[in-house]
């Protein structure tokens, strides 16, 4: 089964269930540290998550609110390398999809080809780089649909029409549509005008929409599907909670496992 | 020219978040609109006239010249109003704001003098201001940072990393992230996703135009050598483009070698000429590690201090129009103290690497050396060092 499929399995498979949609909680791969980070993929896989989001920590994350940031930052200083934090989600793909997240420069400084190929060999389905628009993303594009990988793009609420159209018809695995204009991080509420950004993604995409940025309880993720998002991300507030909690894998887990519960 | 570059051979690009692409297509369609629009274009020209003081003068230094054994010219852009270059783009990028009724103007600043510029230009023209900073560049320049108060901008201080010139890059960027629908960012280098590498060339080009003509005046030639100091590339884009066709004229970059290029604390990306990569949405020479983890630049002059660079001037590197070098923080501070003494000028630390180069570097029939700013702010920073090696 190629990335892909497997990420559309992922989406089917939450929906037969009945779920209202699939949950892909993110992570910082190597982050507190590189074996619980491992732990906290695993948590996520065992609390219900359909997929996970793998970031790889980056010194300079333009797209990243200051938990993130400081997140990547730690890693780093941990040691946490490229090969490092793949090889955690190798074991994570083994219990569900990973799509990693990662900023293009890291993919340039290996090279576009063998970076995909390090994708492959880590077992991951997909990819997000939030710094590669349309515009810049055919080498990209190419390198992942050779080998099956989904290379999943965003859109924002400011993202014209025409713009959409385009981005919703390169899309691969699934639509990342941006909840808010700003950077990843928690939110006391979310924006008004949800409803109209999800209908708005998915009138123009055949892959599933999933929402992302400031989603942090399980009363924003039920909000996000009752607007009509097929996933939901959530990233920031298990981010904090990996750096806060004595035991970060437990902790993350029973996060992740109230939000599957809004969503069931 | 009636298209806005994306790329200089395979440098530039976009390589921003999605948020921000209509915000850089607006950004390119106004500035395309306004350059070509006698209203705005008059309207910075009296002001660059009557309120920046424009054109500066170029002076034959002539002591400056005798001690280094050739003719040196100096473009006096520390003349300004706000005493450096920077002024030249942030009054443009305002009046571009205020055509694109944007009326909240973000900046980063690392030697203070974009920020005070851009602080300048939002005074003039009522727009509300914030400038990121790092916060070792706020100890560094503490006079620019009461300046900037001065004139109605809110300092934001910014704690990420080494607290210098590519944090506060990265913060105006998150800002913008933010609040795109309200808020134009003025960059204040020649680095950035497209339209900004072009839009920041074109307003930084009076600096060339002023000097070839002024040159030619004086002397009847054109330089041998024009040289000036690169850190993002703005001073440096602009005095070079109005030479880029005269084949004679050679361009030099001078960047900081810092406590020099082989300990690796530098700020010459260009110089080194190692793996280029994405820093701050373009592709162009920067500093980075094996694993494409931005490395942290080190120069004397805040100013300077950044591992990145203007993708034109990579382009103009590998193309082999310009070439780059780079001189220590400890020839910079020789050059700092010789200009103040020689010419009773005292020059910005960032200006004091190209006077050094210049001087190092004979012979020569004529160098153009571009003086980006005055050294004024750098009083504290340099007497400590001086005081330390004396």
């Amino acid at each position: 089964m190629t990335g892909i499929e497997r990420i559309a399995e992922a989406f089917a498979s939450s929906a037969a269930d009945g779920r209202r949609a699939a949950l892909m909680p993110y992570m910082m791969g190597g982050f507190p540290d590189l074996e619980t980070s491992r732990a906290i993929g695993l948590a996520y896989a065992d609390a219900g998550a359909d997929l996970v989001e793998l970031g790889i920590p980056f010194s300079d994350p333009l797209a990243d609110g200051p938990v993130i940031h400081a997140a990547a930052t730690a890693a780093l200083r941990a040691g946490a390398s490229m090969e490092a934090v793949l090889g955690v989600g190798a074991s994570i793909a083994e219990r569900v999809p990973v799509v990693v997240m990662c900023y293009a420069n890291l993919i340039f400084a290996r090279g576009v080809e063998r970076f995909a190929d390090a994708l492959v060999a880590a077992g991951a389905s997909g990819l997000i780089v939030p710094d590669l628009p349309l515009e810049e993303a055919p080498e990209m594009m190419t390198a992942c649909d050779e080998r099956g990988l989904a290379l999943v793009p965003l859109v924002a609420p400011t993202t014209p029409i025409d713009r959409l159209e385009r981005i919703g018809r390169q899309a691969r695995g699934f639509l990342y549509t941006v909840s808010l204009t700003g950077t990843t991080g928690e939110r006391s509420g979310l924006d008004g005008g949800l409803d109209e950004i999800v209908a708005r993604a998915r009138a123009h995409t055949e892959v599933p929409v999933a929402v992302g940025f400031g989603i942090a309880t399980p009363e924003q993720a039920a909000a996000a599907a009752e607007a009509g998002a097929q996933g939901v991300i959530v990233g920031s507030r298990l981010v904090r909670a990996a750096a806060e909690a004595g035991d970060p894998a437990s902790e993350v887990g029973e996060i992740v496992r109230s939000l599957a519960t809004a969503l069931a | 020219m009636s298209v806005v570059e994306h790329r200089f051979g395979p440098y530039g690009g976009q390589y921003v978040p999605e948020s921000l692409m209509p915000a850089l297509l607006e950004l390119e369609q106004a500035w395309v609109a306004a350059r070509e629009d006698p209203g705005y274009r008059g309207e910075l020209d009296a002001l660059l006239r009557d309120y920046v003081g424009r054109p500066t003068p170029l002076y034959h230094a002539q002591r400056l010249s005798e001690a280094a054994g050739h003719p040196i010219h100096l473009k006096r852009e520390d003349l300004n109003h706000t005493g450096a270059h920077k002024i030249n783009n942030a009054l443009g990028q305002a009046l571009l704001a205020r055509r694109m009724d944007k009326h909240r103007i973000i900046a980063e600043t690392g030697a203070g003098q974009h920020g005070v510029a851009t602080a300048t230009a939002c005074a003039l023209l009522d727009l509300e201001c914030v400038v990121y900073m790092g916060t070792e560049d706020m100890r560094r320049q503490k006079p620019n940072v009461e300046r900037m108060g001065l004139l109605g901008a809110r300092v934001e201080p910014v704690e990420a990393g080494a607290r210098t010139l590519k944090e506060a890059v990265s913060a105006a960027i998150r800002d913008w992230v933010t609040n795109v629908e309200t808020t134009h960012y003025i960059i204040g280098s020649c680095v950035g996703p497209a339209p900004y590498p072009a839009l920041v060339r074109d307003l930084q080009r009076v600096i060339g135009d002023e000097a070839r003509a002024q040159l030619l005046e004086h002397t009847g030639r054109l330089p041998q050598r024009v040289i000036a100091c690169v850190g993002g590339g703005s001073n440096s884009i602009g005095v070079f483009t109005p030479f880029v066709a005269d084949a004679t004229v050679e361009l030099v970059g001078v960047e900081a070698a810092g406590a020099g290029i082989e300990t690796g604390r530098h700020g010459a990306p260009l110089t080194v000429a190692g793996i280029p990569g994405v820093l701050h949405g373009a592709f162009s020479a920067l500093m980075q590690d094996e694993d494409g983890q931005i490395l942290e630049a080190h120069s004397i002059s805040a100013g300077l201090d950044y591992p990145g660079s203007g993708p034109e001037h990579a382009w103009l590197r590998d193309s082999g129009r310009a070439r780059y070098v780079a001189v220590t923080d400890d020839q910079a501070l020789e050059a700092f103290a010789r200009t103040s003494r020689l010419e009773g000028i005292i020059p910005a630390l960032e200006s004091s690497h190209a006077l050094a180069w210049a001087h190092a570097n004979s012979p020569s029939e004529l160098d153009l050396v571009c003086l980006s700013g005055r050294g004024d702010k750098d009083l504290a920073e340099a007497l400590e060092h001086l005081a330390r090696r004396a």
